[in-house]
């Protein structure tokens, strides 16, 4: 029995230690529930997406996809052109997915030819190649922009005449998948003005009693979300999902049941970086701003912490791990500043603890997985010598 | 199907790797529902008759096999085990080549999993269907069931015994429909007796619905009750091609090793013994007791219980005596931890049991201690762990007395030492003039050495040492017969001059016989019997294909342990 719950402890330390770390944080930092709860959904909205799009390539054993960068990339691009023809709201949105996709499935299939020759290494391969894209991006964006590819609206230009701001506006499609279909819950009767704020009469309402204020939820992404589980769920059901989960497992044994390994590899890459784009895009509409040369950046770091914090590992990963992670993760970032300032009156504390640790997770997520694989190797190993010892 | 011609025929198949010649002239053929044993030692060519028929890559790409091979009367060339499979010959492998982490169900239809269809599948291909598990579990546990072993079909492999595993391997065979040939390579090598008779059983079963079966195995009594035929091979050859029941074990096992006289006559350089032994031996007397150099009761080197954990070579059980003075020789089929016993004993790989040295235990796991308890090591592996191939010689030949002897340094120990060139370089020269080590001078880089050359570096470094016992593995593996010779004469000259216990590990019985005292065969992680050098090859031969001697005490514990 206590075995029992031993086991189930040590598998699942690092939510259990987030878990502890923020029953402590909560209550010093002093937010309300309903504040708490209105920054948790807008950040469920905000980030599942992208890190979802990590589960596939670690069902195909290619470990945490560090290369989901350039999916965001090739999101980001698509974001800057509709920007520039000034298409607004959800035809926009569209847009920027159907002008990202062929972007991302270029980039997915270069970053799956050249994981295929660094096979064992694709964790650190595809962040190093991270960086080369960025590279590539950093120059199309910065040199590119509005001298070979035409870019007419002076707002998104540097001075000079090429190359693209550093901060651009995205409040064209700002918030519109969010607000698609509005709807909030609400502890007091002071609903009407959401009404107006919303203009139209698609809100849906739902009464709380004991709640304060009031809650507005991203529905429409949620339902995104909803349905990109769905999709993620009947692809393992797939025989192109039992192909992944076996080369994951025993390459070679993959590849002499006749698995086309290296192509179901490539598949995987490119999904990841397909939905990486769209993820980014979903991230960016919540946003409003886009940081056209650090957008990008910290999108993957993030959602690896994120997912790791979830109780995911580098080889093993569920839709359950994406939402424990993303709420752990993010009820830190929500917490840690103010309990730290509450607690040292210094904000930065929280700040400095809440980087560390989603470095740290991912640090210890890694170091844990190469101790567990070679404990595993022993442990087969050991079986062979028989009866003794 | 044609009843005419055979399922498969091999007319003079051969096979040279890069000069190597490897086969010669093999030509038999399988009627369905035949069982064939296909039986000989390590290099006698098995492997690269079943690569043939299988159509591994290996064999194209160094330049495909002659002769013809055909099915039906139709004459076939696989390039790749896809084409095998296709025309029906399946093969169970005889390392797993199952997903850990899959059920038995995933593993036997792996990629042949059963598809529901869906309109996916025509926009995009039929990877996009949905697995239709409730027809693959039925699929599964028929295949299961025809082998008659209860298995559920839900189990995953990873938590399964080990004898299970090998039958979802054939399972899987089973399962494909077309399955007309099915290759077994050593399936009960890693089987229980009972598993094995179980394992037998079902194939009995297989060969009369009409699947034809090449077994092989060195298990010669499972050969002789499974098989319909027997094909033995021996240095690429085909040796005979008889039914089952005109053969005994011990035939089979002496025409597997095959004679003296007849080993002269090979084709093969490197197979020639360079000191044949004379044929009288063979008829020699029944001495079970081994020539003793020392006094009675004075062992070197005592072995008790000792495992070791050596990748491909894993030691299970071992217990044995080395006398005093003597050469003792340890043989054994590739695979079966012959290798594992020397480095286990010296501490290079995880090892437990109880090893006494003249008397006193030794630590295992601590190859410093081994040194220092004056044994020295000639590794197998002369390249990886014997040499410091970008160092020159004096430093190969003294580096080991130099670390743990403190020999070859001037200055003051623990304060300031450095290395002593010229005690270093003399002591080089005397070796190499010595083994007539060809080289330029002592600062000759060992990489450059050939491979003969190479040995002899290695046995001048453990040498140099002064061991009270040597351990020397593969003394004589890739390198050519005239140094063959040398260095053979001089483990033996070394043993007559200082007296030093010697003990050698081998592949080649005929290299053992001509120069131990007495011979070890180990089988499966264990002893199978110790013999004098004196006693008939075959005997040899019966010990390596698991006919334990039941007189052995090493095989009654072995037993009960088991």
């Amino acid at each position: 029995m206590f075995r029992k719950l031993f086991d189930l402890i040590a598998n699942n330390a690092v939510p259990a230690v987030f878990i502890i770390i923020s029953a402590f944080a909560i209550p010093l930092s002093g937010f309300s529930a309903s504040y708490l709860i209105q920054e948790l959904l807008t950040r469920i909205g905000r980030n599942s997406f992208l890190i979802l799009s990590l589960l596939i390539p670690i069902m195909a054993g290619m470990g945490l996809n560090f290369g989901m960068v350039l999916g965001a990339m090739a999101g980001q691009i698509g974001l800057l052109l509709i920007c520039d023809w000034g298409i607004v709201g959800i035809p926009g949105m569209v847009l920027a997915c159907l002008i990202g996709t062929p972007i991302a499935v270029v980039l997915g299939i270069f970053c799956g030819h050249i994981l295929n020759r660094a096979k064992g290494r694709e964790m650190v391969t595809s962040y190093i190649l991270g960086f080369f894209i960025n590279g590539v991006y950093q120059m199309v964006v910065l040199y590119l922009m509005g001298w070979v590819i035409p870019i007419t609206n002076p707002n998104l230009l540097l001075s000079r005449g090429y190359g693209v701001r550093n901060a651009v506006s995205l409040l064209g499609i700002r918030g519109v998948l969010d607000n698609l279909i509005p709807t909030v819950i609400s502890g007091t009767e002071a609903t009407k003005q959401f009404l107006n704020i919303n203009g139209a009469n698609t809100y849906l309402l739902f009464n709380v009693p004991c709640l304060e204020g009031s809650i507005r939820i991203p529905l429409a992404t949620f339902l995104i979300i909803g349905l990109f589980c769905l999709f993620i769920m009947w692809f393992r059901r797939t025989k192109l999902g039992q192909d992944m989960r076996a080369l994951g497992q025993d390459q070679g044994v993959a590849y002499s049941a006749g698995i086309p390994v290296n192509r179901t590899r490539i598949i995987a890459i490119v999904i990841s970086t397909v939905l990486a784009c769209y993820g980014q895009i979903i991230y960016l509409q919540n946003m409003g701003t886009l940081n056209t040369y650090n957008s990008h950046d910290q999108a993957g770091m993030f959602s690896i912490a994120a997912l790791l914090i979830g109780g995911a590992s580098v080889s093993k990963a569920s839709i359950a791990n994406v939402f424990v992670g993303v709420i752990l993760f993010h009820l830190m970032f929500i917490v840690a500043p103010m309990a730290g300032k509450n607690l040292i009156g210094e904000a930065q504390i929280g700040e400095y603890f809440r980087v560390f640790v989603s470095y740290g997770i991912i640090a210890i997520a890694l170091v844990l997985h190469a101790w567990r694989r070679n404990r595993e190797r022993e442990a087969a190993r050991r079986s062979l010598r028989g009866g003794n010892a | 199907m044609s009843n005419n011609n055979p399922l498969l025929a091999l007319e003079h198949v051969g096979k040279e790797y890069y000069g190597n010649r490897v086969l010669t002239d093999i030509s038999f053929e399988i009627n369905e529902g035949e069982i064939i044993g296909l039986v000989g030692e390590n290099g006698a060519g098995k492997s690269t008759l079943l690569n043939i028929l299988f159509g591994v890559e290996v064999i194209q790409s160094t330049g495909g096999y002659e002769g013809n091979i055909s099915m039906d009367g139709k004459v076939v060339h696989f390039t790749r085990p896809s084409h095998a499979l296709a025309a029906g010959i399946g093969m169970v492998h005889q390392e797993f080549s199952l997903i850990p982490g899959f059920t038995a169900t995933e593993n036997i239809l792996l990629n042949r999993e059963v598809l529901n269809g869906s309109m996916m599948s025509y926009v995009f291909s039929d990877r996009v269907s949905t697995l239709d598990r409730n027809a693959m579990y039925d699929r599964a546990s028929k295949a299961i069931h025809t082998l008659g072993v209860a298995i559920s079909p839900d189990m995953v492999v990873s938590e399964m015994p080990v004898g299970y595993k090998q039958f979802i391997e054939i399972a899987r065979e089973i399962d494909r429909k077309n399955t007309r040939l099915l290759i077994l390579d050593e399936p009960t090598a890693v089987l229980t007796e009972t598993e094995a008779d179980i394992l037998l059983a079902a194939l009995k079963k297989l060969a009369l619905s009409g699947i034809a079966i090449i077994f092989v195995s060195h298990r010669l009594s499972e050969v002789t009750e499974l098989c319909d035929r027997i094909v033995i091979l021996r240095d690429g050859r085909l040796i005979t091609n008889q039914p089952a029941k005109e053969l005994n074990t011990r035939q089979i096992a002496s025409l597997m090793v095959g004679r003296e006289s007849e080993r002269k006559e090979d084709s093969m350089p490197q197979e020639i013994s360079d000191q044949p032994i004379e044929v009288e031996n063979v008829n020699d007397t029944l001495n079970p007791k081994p020539k003793k150099k020392g006094k009675k009761n004075k062992y070197a080197l005592k072995v008790e219980h000792l495992w070791v954990d050596m990748p491909g070579e894993t030691v299970r059980d071992v217990s044995f005596e080395v006398q005093k003075g003597e050469i003792f020789g340890i043989g054994g089929l590739a695979g079966h931890g012959k290798l594992g016993i020397p480095n286990g004993i010296m501490g290079l790989y995880p090892a437990g049991g109880k090893v006494r040295l003249f008397g006193k235990r030794l630590t295992l796991n601590k190859p410093r201690v081994a040194l220092g308890r004056k044994m020295a090591f000639v590794s197998e592996d002369r390249r990886g762990v014997g040499l410091l191939l970008d160092e020159p010689l004096d430093w190969n030949i003294t580096f080991t007395a130099m670390q743990t002897q403190g020999r070859f340094l001037l200055g003051i120990p623990y304060i300031f030492q450095m290395r002593n060139e010229l005690a270093m370089a003399k002591e080089a020269r005397k070796f190499i003039d010595a083994l007539s080590i060809k080289c330029t001078s002592v600062k000759q880089k060992a990489g450059e050495l050939s491979g003969g050359n190479q040995q002899k570096v290695c046995l001048a470094k453990a040498f140099v040492l002064r061991p009270n016992i040597l351990l020397i593995c593969e003394p004589t593996r890739g390198i050519d017969i005239g140094a063959k010779a040398l260095v053979l004469d001089t483990l033996k000259n070394y043993n007559k001059e200082n007296g030093t216990t010697i003990i050698i590990t081998s592949s080649e019985l005929e290299e053992l016989r001509s120069v131990c005292d007495r011979v070890a065969i180990v089988d499966e992680g264990k002893i199978a019997g110790v013999l004098p050098a004196s006693r008939p090859a075959e005997e040899f031969g019966m010990l390596m294909m698991g006919q334990t001697k039941q007189e052995s005490e090493n095989d009654e514990e072995g037993e009960n342990i088991a």
